[in-house]
C-alpha cells in the first residue's frame, strides 16, 4: 500500500491535517488507523467518482471581469481562480490550513522569516514546471508602486522575497506574523507561470484542477479537467462551466429545470418552496461573512464611546436575524470574529436589545436624546435598507432617532463607505483573526471603516501576530474581541450563512464555511454521484 | 430617383452628426456619474494607492477633453480601442454580443411582424366583432404586462411545468444554429408578446381610418368583397404609418431588451452596456451607444424610404 504509507508519512510530517488524513484514507476505502488520530469519520465523504460536465450558476460576474487575480472581487472570479490555479496553502473544510503548492513551511523563531518548500514536479497547464521563480513573480504581481491589486495591502508587510534554489521561497516580513501562511491561501495570491519575471495572467494558465477552454467575462467560462492534476482526490468532473445568472429567479429556474447543477445565493424568501423539490438539496454553512454598521469614531457624536454603546444596545438583533435573514445566520456580538475563525470567544455574553442600558449610556454621554443619520443601500448587503429601518424602530425605544438615508447602489463603495459617518457595510470575513483585525480595525489600515484607534488593541494586535504559543494567542484574541465589542466603532449585528442549492446528483464532503461555494473550491471538491 | 438618392445622402450626413452628438453626450454623462472605473472595479477593496496606480496605467488621470479627443481620433480611423476593464478589443467584445442581439431580434421579428399584420388586418376586416375584441384584449394585456413577468410566466409553463424549452438561453459562439434557435424561442416569444400589440393596433387603426374615404366607399358600391377592398385598396395607402411603427418596434427589439436578456441569461448588447455603465468603462459604453444610435438612424431612414416608395408625394414636402 504505497499510497497509505505516503499518507502516513505526510501526516507524520504535518503536511496534511489529521482530518485530511482520515478523509484520504477513507477515500482509499481503508479505515484510518492513524496512531492516535481522532477519527471523525465524516460519512459524507463517499467515494468520489470521475466524469461529467458540471454547470454552476452564480449570481456574480460582470463583463468587466478579467483573469487578472489582482482584480478578483466577487464569488464568480474567485471560484474561477481556484479552479484554474492553486495557492501555496489552502484552508480545508475544517478551517485548518494545509499545504497546497507548498509541501511544508517553517518560520524563524520570531516568525519574521518564512520558508516555503514547494511541491516538486507540479506542471502548469502549458507544460512548464512550477518553480520558485513563478511563485515570486506571482506574489510580486500584487506588490510595488504600480500594483492595482486588492492584495497589495495584505502583502505590505513583506519586505523581501527570494528563491533558495528552485524549490524554496523565503519571505522576510517587517514584523513577526504567525499567520503568514494563511495569507498565502488568499484567492488573489494564486500561482501563475512567469516569463522574464512577469506573470502571464491573460492566458488563464495555472496548475489547477481545470484548464481554461473559453472565457466570456460576464457570461460564462468553460474549463476541462487537467489530466496531470497533482492533487490527490480532487478535480473529478471531466469539464466544468460557470454561468453568470444575475437574476435570482432565473438562477432558481435554471436549477429546477436541470440547466445547472448548483447555484449560490438562494432566495431565502422562497427557500421553503424550493425545498419541496426532491431533486434539489439545500446546503447551508456558517462562516465569517457578516453585516456591519460602521461609525466614524473621529466624528461627533460617534467619537464618544457612550454614544456608540447606546447605539449598540439599541438594536434588536434577534428580530433582525428573523426579518432580514429569516434565521439563516447567527447573531453578531459587535466584533468581526466568526465561527470559521480559530479563536472565536463564544463565552462572551451576547449583546442584546436593552433600552435601559442604552438610555444609561446616553445619559452618561450627557445627552437626553440623540439624532443620527444612518446611510444604507442594498449594495452594502441584501436587505441593508430594511435593516436600517428596523434599527430605527428599535432605537426609538431608547430615545434615539435614526434618520435612514437611502444611498444609491451605484458607487456605494466609493462614495458612501469610509466617507459617511455611519453606514451599512458587508464583510466576507477573513480566515484568521489577525487578518480581519488588521484589515478593518487596526490603526491606519486603509479599510478601517470606523477610523478607530485604540492603544491596547493595537498593542495586542502586534503581540498576538508574532506569538507562536496557541494558549497565549487565544487569550489575546479574546481580549481584543472584548475591546472591540465594548469600545469599537462598529455595530456587528449579524453573520449571514451561505445558502446554496445543489442538484441531488452532486456529491461532496463536508462543505466549508470559510467562503461561499465550499470555500470557493466547489469545482475541484465536488463530483457527480 | 435622383431625388430619393439626395434624400438618403442628406439623411446619412445628418445621421453622422447625430452619432457625434450622441458620443459627446454619453461621454459627458458617464463623466458626470460619481466615481470612475478604477474605483468601481476595485469596489470595497480599493485603496488610494491602488486606485491611483490603476488611473495612471489606464490614462484616467488625464483631463476628460484629452481622453475624449483621443477616443474620437481612434474611432475616426475605425479603432474603437480596448475595454478599460479587461483590455479586450472592443470590436471583438461587441462583435459576439451584437450578433447575438441581432439574432434574437431577427427571430422575434420574423414571428412578430407578420403576426401583427395579419391580426391587424383581420381585426380591421371583422371590426367590432367578438374576434376584434378578443384580439384587442389579448394583445393589450400582453403589452401592459412587464416583460419580466411575461418571461417568468412562459418559463413557468414551458420550461418548468412542461419541460419543452430551456429556461436559460446562454448561447455561445460555438452553439449550433438550430440549438441557437431552440434556445432563443422563449425570449423571442416574450418579445413577440410585448411588441405585437403596438404594430397590430396601428395596422388596424390606419386601415379603419381609410375605410371612411370616398374611394373605398366607391369600391364598396361597386360590390367588391370586404377583404379585396382592404388588401388591394386600403392597405397600399396605409403602409406609411404601419412601416413607421414596425421600424420603431424593430429598433426596440435591438436596443431595449436588457430585461429579457437578464431573465433568460442571453448574452446580448443590453447586458454589456449595463455592466459597462456600472463600471464606467467609457469606451465600451461609447461603442454600444453608437451602435444603438446608428440602429435608430438607419431604421428611421429605412422607414422614410419605404414610406416614400409607397407614397411618392412625400418626396415633395409642401
Amino acid at each position: 500500500m504505497p499510497k497509505q504509507k505516503h499518507l502516513e508519512r505526510a501526516l507524520a510530517e504535518g503536511r496534511i491535517s489529521r482530518r485530511e488524513f482520515a478523509k484520504q484514507m477513507s477515500a482509499l476505502g481503508l479505515a484510518a488507523a492513524a496512531p492516535g488520530a481522532l477519527f471523525s469519520g465524516s460519512a459524507l465523504a463517499a467515494t468520489p467518482k470521475k466524469g461529467g460536465h458540471f454547470r454552476l450558476g452564480l449570481g456574480h460576474g460582470s463583463t468587466t471581469d478579467s483573469l487578472d487575480p489582482g482584480t478578483f472581487e466577487n464569488a464568480y472570479t474567485q471560484t474561477m481562480g481556484y479552479g484554474l490555479r492553486n495557492n501555496l496553502t489552502e484552508v480545508n473544510a475544517e478551517n485548518e490550513l494545509i499545504g497546497e503548492l507548498a509541501e511544508s513551511w517553517e518560520a524563524s523563531p520570531d516568525a519574521k522569516v518564512w520558508r516555503f518548500k514547494l511541491r516538486q514536479g507540479v506542471e502548469f497547464h502549458n507544460g512548464k514546471t512550477m518553480e520558485a521563480s513563478d511563485v515570486i513573480a506571482s506574489v510580486q504581481h500584487h506588490r510595488g508602486a504600480d500594483s492595482k491589486s486588492a492584495a497589495k495591502a495584505i502583502l505590505e508587510p513583506v519586505v523581501e522575497l527570494k528563491a533558495d534554489g528552485k524549490n524554496t521561497v523565503e519571505f522576510s516580513l517587517k514584523e513577526g506574523n504567525a499567520d503568514f501562511p494563511y495569507i498565502m491561501s488568499d484567492y488573489h495570491i494564486v500561482m501563475m507561470p512567469a516569463k522574464d519575471g512577469k506573470v502571464e495572467w491573460k492566458s488563464g494558465v495555472g496548475t489547477g484542477a481545470f484548464a481554461l477552454q473559453s472565457y466570456e467575462p460576464g457570461v460564462s467560462i468553460k474549463m476541462k479537467r487537467n489530466p496531470n492534476y497533482w492533487k490527490e482526490g480532487r478535480g473529478h468532473f471531466d469539464s466544468v462551466e460557470m454561468i453568470t445568472i444575475a437574476d435570482v429567479a432565473a438562477r432558481t429556474n435554471a436549477l429546477t429545470t436541470g440547466e445547472i447543477h448548483a447555484m449560490d445565493r438562494v432566495d431565502i424568501k422562497t427557500l421553503h418552496l424550493l425545498k419541496r423539490n426532491k431533486n434539489i438539496k439545500i446546503e447551508e454553512s456558517s462562516g465569517n461573512a457578516h453585516y456591519t454598521f460602521a461609525m466614524l469614531t473621529d466624528i461627533a457624536p460617534f467619537n464618544n464611546n457612550d454614544v456608540r454603546l447606546a447605539l449598540k444596545w439599541g438594536l434588536d438583533r434577534k428580530a433582525l436575524l428573523q426579518t432580514i435573514l429569516r434565521g439563516h445566520g447567527y447573531l453578531g456580538n459587535d466584533h468581526p470574529i466568526g465561527r470559521a475563525n480559530r479563536y472565536l470567544a463564544d463565552d462572551l455574553p451576547q449583546r442584546d436589545l436593552d433600552p435601559d442600558k442604552s438610555k444609561f449610556h446616553l445619559k452618561k454621554a450627557g445627552l437626553s436624546k440623540l439624532t443620527v443619520d444612518l446611510s444604507a443601500a442594498d449594495a452594502a448587503f441584501g436587505g441593508a435598507v430594511d435593516a436600517a429601518v428596523l434599527y430605527k424602530e428599535h432605537a426609538a425605544k431608547s430615545g434615539i432617532e435614526i434618520n435612514v438615508v437611502r444611498e444609491p447602489n451605484d458607487g456605494y463603495w466609493s462614495n458612501v463607505w469610509l466617507k459617511k459617518p455611519w453606514c451599512a457595510v458587508y464583510w466576507g470575513g477573513r480566515p484568521t483573526e489577525d487578518w480581519m483585525f488588521s484589515t478593518a480595525y487596526a490603526e491606519g489600515a486603509p479599510w478601517n471603516d470606523s477610523h478607530w484607534t485604540h492603544e491596547r488593541f493595537n498593542q495586542l494586535l502586534a503581540l498576538a501576530r508574532a506569538e507562536l504559543d496557541e494558549a497565549k494567542r487565544r487569550e489575546m484574541y479574546r481580549e481584543m474581541q472584548l475591546i472591540t465589542r465594548d469600545e469599537g466603532g462598529v455595530v456587528v449585528p449579524l453573520f449571514n450563512n451561505y445558502v446554496e442549492g445543489l442538484s441531488t446528483k452532486i456529491g461532496h464532503g463536508k462543505i466549508a464555511g470559510n467562503w461561499t461555494m465550499d470555500g470557493l473550491k466547489a469545482l475541484e471538491r465536488w463530483w457527480f454521484v | 430617383m435622383f431625388a430619393l438618392v439626395k434624400v438618403v445622402a442628406q439623411r446619412l450626413a445628418l445621421g453622422l452628426l447625430v452619432l457625434f452628438a450622441v458620443s459627446l453626450i454619453i461621454f459627458l454623462g458617464v463623466e458626470l456619474l460619481p466615481g470612475d472605473l478604477c474605483q468601481e472595479i476595485q469596489g470595497q477593496g480599493a485603496t488610494k494607492e491602488t486606485v491611483a496606480a490603476c488611473r495612471r496605467e489606464l490614462g484616467l488621470d488625464k483631463p476628460p477633453v484629452t481622453r475624449y479627443l483621443a477616443w474620437l481620433g481612434g474611432v475616426v480611423q475605425g479603432d474603437f480601442g480596448v475595454s478599460l476593464a479587461n483590455q479586450r478589443e472592443i470590436s471583438e467584445l461587441i462583435g459576439v454580443r451584437l450578433s447575438n442581439t441581432l439574432f434574437l431580434a431577427l427571430v422575434a421579428a420574423i414571428v412578430a411582424v407578420p403576426l401583427a399584420l395579419i391580426l391587424g388586418l383581420l381585426a380591421a376586416l371583422y371590426r367590432n366583432t367578438i374576434y376584434d375584441r378578443v384580439i384587442n384584449v389579448v394583445t393589450l394585456t400582453s403589452i401592459s404586462t412587464p416583460e419580466f413577468f411575461v418571461a417568468y410566466i412562459l418559463i413557468l409553463f414551458f420550461s418548468v411545468k412542461f419541460g419543452w424549452f430551456p429556461s436559460l438561453s446562454n448561447v455561445s459562439p460555438d452553439t449550433e444554429f438550430w440549438d441557437r434557435v431552440y434556445r432563443a424561442i422563449l425570449p423571442a416569444a416574450t418579445l413577440t408578446l410585448v411588441c405585437v400589440a403596438h404594430m397590430m393596433r396601428m395596422t388596424r387603426a390606419s386601415i379603419i381610418n381609410l375605410l371612411a374615404s370616398p374611394y373605398i366607399e366607391m369600391a364598396n358600391l361597386k360590390g367588391m368583397s370586404r377583404s379585396h377592398i382592404i388588401l388591394h385598396h386600403a392597405l397600399p395607402n396605409a403602409w406609411a404609418p404601419i412601416v413607421n411603427v414596425i421600424v420603431i418596434n424593430l429598433a426596440y427589439l435591438i436596443v431595449g431588451v436588457v430585461v429579457v436578456e437578464v431573465v433568460f441569461v442571453y448574452p446580448g448588447l443590453g447586458q454589456l452596456i449595463v455592466d459597462s455603465v456600472q463600471k464606467r468603462d467609457i469606451p465600451v459604453v461609447q461603442a454600444c451607444s453608437l451602435i444603438f444610435a446608428a440602429t435608430y438612424v438607419i431604421l428611421n431612414l429605412t422607414a422614410d424610404i419605404l414610406s416614400i416608395v409607397t407614397n411618392p408625394r412625400l418626396l415633395h414636402p409642401r
